[in-house]
């Protein structure tokens, strides 16, 4: 196959950065995008310019470090990681955009690279549980109902690749916040920091900069791991009781 | 280390191994290019510096694999087998954990044995028969 690619580049923060034109030949349909962005640096790299940064790491699809806006969608045109989106989704001849997460709250480091500390922040803010359990529990000591279960493992499915608020009209990361939150409020280990993490955390990602949910749905159909957009109704069910219940004590 | 360090090992493969990694380090230092510079954000540098690690992890691996003349465990050195083929262990003289202290790139590292002590359930030789 043979592309054009219009890739964002940026050499740092305070640069303004603009899109470079290149041409790709001998791109193979079963090679990975990031194959294919590899495939351009090794020419970079010969010709003496600057390769292209982009984030990955494990090229499976579980990490959530590759963070692509390919032609306008975040991850491409399958509903999967930038790093399992393959070229035979794209044809011989096609011009391709490549452009990296777009929110104020996740600044460019470098071209395809932005700074996603911000989720780290926000898990910091109470995306943990701290009981003291000793050495691990027998599994059957605490009973979980089979679709709390169910509930809480379709949240923890979030790789916290930012996909979300690439995606979003305004840059929100309500779909990320809530998978967290509801991921461990619907557990009884998750019970004794109920409150306080849904407000912590929702405390941090309005403090990171992030916007306001206006139930676009854009998070959820750009989720790689299909975090249901009901999620965050979850997260702000949770605040709401969070909130009067800190009023009353 | 493939083909001279992998899951079974020989004395004769391993000094091979031992003999050909400094001259892909030589080979490496004298025809490396790293686009950019060190005061940047510069992925093709974190690059080479992990190649650079890798070269001396390797080289420990294979220093390791023959220093430890038995096999046990996922270690196979295909001088030490049982006639069935099973890992022979040789544990009167290999029961210690080797750490190594690290002199310098290219330079023999410094052996601490530290004693693996069995109180209740002590190494045996593995058979099927």
């Amino acid at each position: 196959m043979k592309l054009t690619l219009r890739v964002w580049r940026q050499k740092n923060a305070d640069d303004d950065g603009a899109m470079s034109t290149y041409e790709v030949d001998g791109i193979s349909p079963d090679m990975s995008f990031l194959e294919m962005l590899d495939t351009l640096n090794e020419e970079l790299i010969l010709r003496g310019e600057d390769p292209v940064a982009f984030d990955h790491d494990c090229r499976e699809g579980i990490c959530g470090a590759c963070s692509l806006v390919i032609n306008g969608d975040a991850h491409g045109p399958e509903r999967t990681t930038t790093c399992q989106l393959h070229m035979r989704s794209f044809r011989d001849g096609d011009r391709i955009d490549i452009e990296p997460w777009r929110a104020s709250a996740f600044p460019v480091i470098k071209d395809l690279v932005v700074d996603r500390s911000a989720f780290d922040r926000i898990i910091q803010a109470g995306g943990y549980i701290t009981a003291p359990t000793g050495s691990a529990p027998e599994a059957h000591a605490t009973a979980v109902p089979k679709p709390d279960a169910d509930l809480a493992f379709e949240h923890a499915e979030c790789i916290g690749c930012g996909a979300c608020v690439a995606a979003c009209p305004n840059g929100a990361a309500m779909l990320f916040t809530s998978a967290k939150i509801n991921h461990l409020n619907v557990l009884p280990q998750g019970a004794p920091e109920r409150e306080t993490r849904v407000l912590d955390m929702v405390a941090q990602m309005d403090e990171e900069g992030f916007g306001g949910c206006t139930l676009a749905g854009e998070c959820a159909t750009a989720c790689p791991k299909g975090i249901p957009l009901v999620s965050i109704t979850g997260m702000n069910k949770e605040w709401l009781r969070a909130t009067r219940k800190v009023a009353k004590h | 280390m493939w083909e001279f360090c992998g899951m079974a090992r020989t004395d004769s493969g391993l000094r091979k191994a031992l003999g050909r990694i400094p001259q892909i380090r030589e080979e490496f230092w004298r025809r490396i290019k790293v686009p950019g510079t060190g005061e940047e954000f510069n992925q093709s540098l974190e690059k080479a510096n992990r190649v650079v690690d890798y070269l001396e992890l390797a080289e420990l691996m294979c220093l390791d694999a023959l220093h430890r003349a038995e096999s046990c465990g996922g270690h196979f050195r295909e001088e030490s087998q049982t006639p069935e083929g099973e890992a022979a262990r040789r544990d009167e003289e290999f029961a210690y954990a080797a750490a190594w202290e690290f002199t310098g790139t290219g330079e023999a590292p410094v052996l601490h044995r530290e004693d693996l002590v069995f109180e209740y359930v002590h190494p045996t030789q593995r058979s099927y028969a």
